[in-house]
């Protein structure tokens, strides 16, 4: 709280209601087999306005559930997800989703995936194609603009889903392992695109990112919930104070990270002692 | 095109060719009853049959019939399909009827069509579309229902909704699969065509199927007709829907050599 870097945040979480909120949010899983499993329960946390929070925990500790009900794309078993303090009722524009497969439409040229986002949100025709290209050059992909997403590399599309996501304006970017499936290269580019994109909103956007890797979690948020094994529950908080632009290599991070480390192994651990045989 | 991509594309198929007209002289030969005619006197007949003008004026009337055929049961197969797909209680009550009517063999429409149309044009049309228009619905809602649901929720999340989202992201995602109808549907339309015009011989209006008919008795002749009959409808398919397919297809890097 007290860093002075980010007071101006603070101010604004004490003075008005959080950008997102979750109460007592209990989601849960069909399985395959048809039974329902807890994913989560009783998961209570707020994101301030301008925050960048990540949600890391083992993987089925019901994260990417929790980040589904934020987005309005799942309804929680019981509990409440709030925008604005407003329940959720659905997906929308203002909340950008960047998925851990890039998601963008085979049929479309990259530029065409990021002009359709504008489109419907409703940008006038002639401001497409210009706002399209700036966001394309933004993620380093002025030179893709009119390839088809099968000709890139994974890196590559991923960083086009960014420019698709932010190209709306969002208040709002969810983020679930969107880096997950990527080498190490590409996700260390894309983490970095992240992170500048954060910055250059200047506390305007509000970014919530779904994780297992811990080192990115510690160079990417202000704050780490660390989620239990399922059914998931909040364990424990870290606020990383590092300035920005951040590295991975800052030594502040490293010893956040071997701290968040300590309490995930044992947590892992925990959950791979008490699953069913 | 490259010639030696050509060469690669046609030979294959050139090959198939051979092989059926080989064996085909062979067994013309074996037989000396004029049952099966060989592959020159077709050849023969079909020049006939060209000279006189009885085989283009067959396939133009039979091609027009195709083609308003056709269009109309795409259209009707395109929407019953969004209907059904958008519906679940529309689904589960008329898709087993369409699936009845798709098994249906298309001859069995053929005396009802003549009992509620008569001898006439409409007559061999209905059978078309009805024969046709089921393969369109069943394929339509299968490739809407295939779309994977990471792209539906994608584009929720970028704000389409309702028609919206099926304009920007639904059609489009289903476009393959609608493509593959439409293939099946021509067959489909193409096969009860010629068995509406075979039986019924409307007065002055011959299709193609009708020569089938008319020409029973010369052997020869016959099978020119079911020769031209073949070759178009091969064409047709190649190179309308065949390359269109590849197109679609190409774009989205979904065809093994791109």
């Amino acid at each position: 709280m007290a860093n002075a870097e980010t007071s101006l945040l603070r101010e604004r979480w004490d003075a008005g209601v959080p950008k997102l909120s979750v109460r007592d949010l209990t989601v849960t899983r069909r399985q395959a087999s048809g039974d329902t499993v807890t994913a989560a329960a009783h998961v209570t946390f707020d994101v301030a306005l301008g925050e960048f929070v990540c949600l890391l925990g083992p993987s089925g500790c019901g994260k990417t559930s929790i980040l589904n009900v934020l987005a309005g794309l799942d309804a929680p078993a019981t509990g409440q997800a709030l925008v604005d303090g407003q329940p959720i009722d659905g997906p929308g524009p203002d909340r950008a989703v960047l998925f851990q497969d890039p998601a963008l439409f085979p049929w479309l040229s990259v530029r065409a995936n990021v002009e359709l986002a504008l489109r419907l949100v409703g940008t006038a025709a002639e401001e497409r194609g210009s706002r399209a290209t700036s966001w394309l050059e933004q993620v380093g992909l002025a030179d893709a603009a009119d390839a088809q997403p099968h000709e890139l590399s994974a890196g590559m599309r991923q960083r086009a889903a960014l420019a698709r996501a932010l190209a709306a304006d969002p208040q709002v970017l969810l983020g679930d392992e969107p880096f997950g499936a990527l080498d190490a290269q590409a996700r260390e580019l894309l983490q970095n695109e992240v992170q500048r994109a954060w910055v250059e909103a200047r506390g305007r956007k509000t970014f919530l990112f779904v994780t297992h890797n811990v080192r990115e979690a510690a160079l990417l948020a202000d704050r780490v919930l660390v989620m239990s094994a399922a059914p998931g529950h909040l364990l424990e908080e870290f606020r990383i104070h590092t300035p920005r632009p951040r590295d991975l290599d800052d030594v502040l991070v490293t010893r956040v990270v071997s701290e968040i480390h300590g309490v995930l192994m044992d947590e892992v651990g925990r959950g791979d002692a008490d699953a069913p045989a | 095109m490259r010639p030696r991509r050509v060469l690669a594309e046609i030979a294959p198929p050139l090959v198939g060719v051979l092989v059926v007209i080989a064996v085909w002289s062979i067994a013309s030969s074996l037989t000396s009853t004029g049952a099966i005619p060989s592959p020159g006197a077709v050849w023969a007949a079909f020049v006939d049959g060209m000279r006189d003008g009885s085989i283009p004026q067959a396939a133009v009337r039979t091609l027009v019939r195709l083609a308003f055929s056709f269009i109309v049961a795409v259209v009707l197969g395109v929407a019953l399909g969004l209907g059904l797909a958008l519906n679940e209680f529309a689904r589960r009550s008329i898709r087993p009827l369409v699936v009845a009517l798709q098994i249906t063999p298309f001859v069995a429409w053929v005396p009802l069509a003549v009992i509620w149309f008569g001898v006439t044009e409409r007559a061999v049309v209905f059978v078309a579309i009805v024969g046709s228009f089921p393969a369109m619905t069943l394929a339509t809602l299968q490739a809407i229902r295939q779309v994977p649901p990471l792209y539906e929720r994608a584009g929720r999340t970028l704000g389409a909704q309702g028609w919206s989202l099926y304009r920007a992201v639904i059609f489009p995602a289903s476009l393959p699969g609608i493509m593959a109808g439409l293939q099946q549907a021509w067959g489909f339309a193409w096969k009860a065509l010629m068995a509406g015009e075979l039986i019924v011989a409307t007065a002055g209006a011959a299709g193609l199927g009708h020569l089938l008919d008319t020409r029973g008795s010369d052997v020869a002749a016959l099978l020119a007709t079911l020769g031209v009959i073949v070759v178009l409808g091969v064409a047709a398919d190649y190179l309308l829907f065949g390359q269109l397919d590849r197109r679609i297809r190409g774009r989205r890097g979904l065809l093994p050599d791109s």
